[in-house]
């Protein structure tokens, strides 16, 4: 028997009002912890997948639409630039000034959910995507899958399959063309674990007709991923591709910067609202344990004719805050990690990511903090009182 | 032992100042303060307490004169070497009877003791209520833990503040022989402050408050 198993027998012989408290601090610890993980990862995510690369080109349409497509691989592709229309604008002298380095990316086939992506190695040397199993594609219709797809689909070096239209998996099957995956890679946490990736010549060969091979004129690709050598050129070059071409540049960094800010109002009304929740369960707090004071006066009394300190029921009631505070925050990160860990499956789906519910983040720490300090502060008035007891008036009282 | 000299109080809201006589007990003594309604013996047991600061005088319990002390180690002085027994019985509302004894201790600093408690409980005929909730307690019951809980840390000096007043004359007597017998066995100084006239044959020592 000690001053902290008294403050807890002191919480739970009041169920219910510990159970309000609990349930409020819960839900916005929770809240505010939920919003860390999922807006933390994909942040992450998004900033580990655009590594660097300076300007998309691609059809011209919605800028975002293109770097959601070509970069991150959700949404749908804008539509297709002309091969040779794009290698006509870098053979003029200013695009080969600016430009450093372009890797093709053609998209717009799947495998059970999966895009395949035609490309040429600098892709997944530019995600430092290293071989677990076998090589990488050379010749046409070798594939090289991610290890997300390698895991999921169960696939495995040696094993044949058949693209299907569309992005979604619900296209129609070039069933004349068979693939067959030449290696797996191993896990980069970016996009390209979900991918399967070969060369442009594959996803030409696999839409051409019987015995009709496309012509280089009508090549197309459904993006280029463009490197710059300086700041000038992120500028300068979207201006000449929009002015002379009909393809259209945009920088992923600003679209996602834009993607942040729209997003962001959301985000941040869901913040004010986990705020004004706490807000509430300290006051839940507060009140429960004020209110408590004039029940137990008596044996607060008692308390220092027994030998107790005015600081020691300082500490008695301060600790009745502090426990309570700690109890919710862990019921709320417990809740907030079993809700990533239901939401895990749906939100790859959307954002084709592996989002973890065993993430702890720093700033959860700093939650912890938070709570303890608002048990503290909502305790505190309530704890004054209660170590000013006057011994005598109160028992002579009753 | 408990010497007291000059002592006097003032309530905070008046000017009036109170005196008592002096109080000279040696170990082991019983004495009863005899006192009608309104001439301050509680406010004389809350004073010899340590509840209450005189404005004038000394008190002195064993070697240490407790007016002196500062208010934390005045605390702990009573913890261990006072023990007070209400008029009205008043226990730590979450806690059990056996919990309520152990806090007692662990406020006072003494070791947490449960075979103390188990035998003190005995003796009071209340061993089969030490997990007892005090709020499932007889009035009785009520009254007997409450003497419990000032025992004890085995302190110098027991306080009565009216522990018969409300009984009969049967459980008027158990109760004083209880306290009589409980203090004998401590050799503590027992003292009733009361305005029961009953208890005027019991006690050789007496003082009387005007």
């Amino acid at each position: 028997m000690n001053i902290l198993s008294l403050s807890w027998k002191n919480i739970i012989s009041k169920p219910l009002s510990m159970l309000l408290s609990l349930l409020l601090l819960a839900l916005g610890t929770g809240l505010i912890s939920i919003l860390l993980l999922i807006t933390t990862q994909v942040e992450d995510k998004f900033d580990k997948n655009q590594a660097g690369v300076d300007l998309i080109i691609g059809a011209k349409g919605s800028p975002l639409q293109l770097v959601l497509s070509s970069m991150y691989h959700i949404d749908n592709p804008t539509g297709n630039i002309n091969l040779n229309e794009f290698q006509e604008f870098m053979s003029q002298p200013m695009a080969r000034r600016y430009i450093k380095q372009v890797i093709p990316v053609s998209s717009g086939d799947s495998h059970m959910g999966h895009r395949i992506v035609g490309t040429t190695h600098a892709y997944p040397t530019l995600y430092k995507a290293e071989l677990a199993n076998g090589k990488l594609w050379d010749k046409k219709y070798e594939v090289t899958i991610g290890s997300v797809v390698a895991e999921r689909l169960e696939m495995k070096v040696g094993d044949v399959f058949y693209s299907a239209h569309g992005v979604g998996g619900e296209g129609d099957m070039h069933e004349d063309k068979p693939l067959k995956v030449v290696g797996v890679l191993k896990p980069t946490g970016s996009v390209i674990d979900q991918l399967l990736l070969t060369g442009s010549e594959t996803v030409w060969g696999v839409h051409e007709m019987e015995g009709e091979p496309i012509d280089s004129a009508s090549r197309e690709v459904t993006s280029m991923l463009v490197f710059c050598r300086n700041k000038f050129g992120v500028l300068t070059i979207p201006n000449l591709i929009n002015k002379q071409t009909k393809m259209m540049a945009t920088s992923p960094a600003m679209q996602t910067a834009r993607l942040y800010e729209l997003t962001g109002n959301g985000i941040d009304v869901l913040r004010i609202l986990a705020i004004i929740i706490i807000s509430v369960s300290g006051l839940s707090i507060f009140i429960s344990l004020f209110n408590s004071l004039k029940e137990r006066q008596y044996e607060l009394a008692l308390m220092r004719v027994m030998g107790a300190t005015p600081l020691r029921l300082f500490f008695l009631v301060i600790l009745e805050g502090v426990i309570l505070a700690i109890l919710g925050y862990l019921i709320g990160i417990g809740l907030s990690h079993f809700a990533m860990y239901l939401l895990e499956g749906s939100l790859e789906e959307s954002y084709q990511y592996d989002f973890s519910s065993s993430l702890f983040l720093v700033e959860e720490w700093y939650l912890l903090g938070g709570a303890i300090a608002l048990g503290f502060v909502a305790a505190l008035i309530p704890a004054i009182r209660a170590s000013r007891t006057d011994i005598s008036t109160t028992l002579t009282r009753g | 032992m408990l010497i007291t000299k000059n002592v006097s109080y003032s309530y905070q809201s008046s000017s009036d100042v109170l005196t008592f006589p002096d109080i000279n007990c040696k170990s082991g003594e019983h004495w009863l303060l005899l006192g009608q309604s309104g001439s301050g013996k509680t406010t004389l047991l809350h004073l010899l307490g340590g509840l209450l600061r005189p404005k004038n005088g000394s008190i002195q319990i064993g070697d240490t004169e407790i007016q002196q002390l500062a208010s934390a180690k005045l605390d702990q002085f009573r913890g261990k070497n006072i023990g007070i027994i209400f008029q009205k019985p008043h226990f730590v509302g979450a806690l059990t009877v056996e919990q309520n004894l152990q806090i007692a201790q662990y406020l006072a600093n003494e070791p947490q003791d449960k075979s103390r408690i188990q035998s003190l409980l005995d003796s009071l005929n209340l061993g089969h209520k030490l997990k007892s909730k005090t709020s499932e307690l007889s009035e009785g019951e009520k009254q007997r833990v409450s003497i419990a809980r000032a025992l004890i840390n085995k302190p110098e000096v027991i306080l009565a503040d009216e522990p018969t007043s409300a009984l009969d004359d049967d459980n008027c007597t158990e109760v004083l022989k209880l306290l009589e017998t409980q203090a004998k066995e401590q050799n503590a100084i027992l003292l009733i402050v009361t305005h029961d006239t009953r208890l005027k044959d019991h006690f050789e020592n007496q003082i009387n408050l005007v």
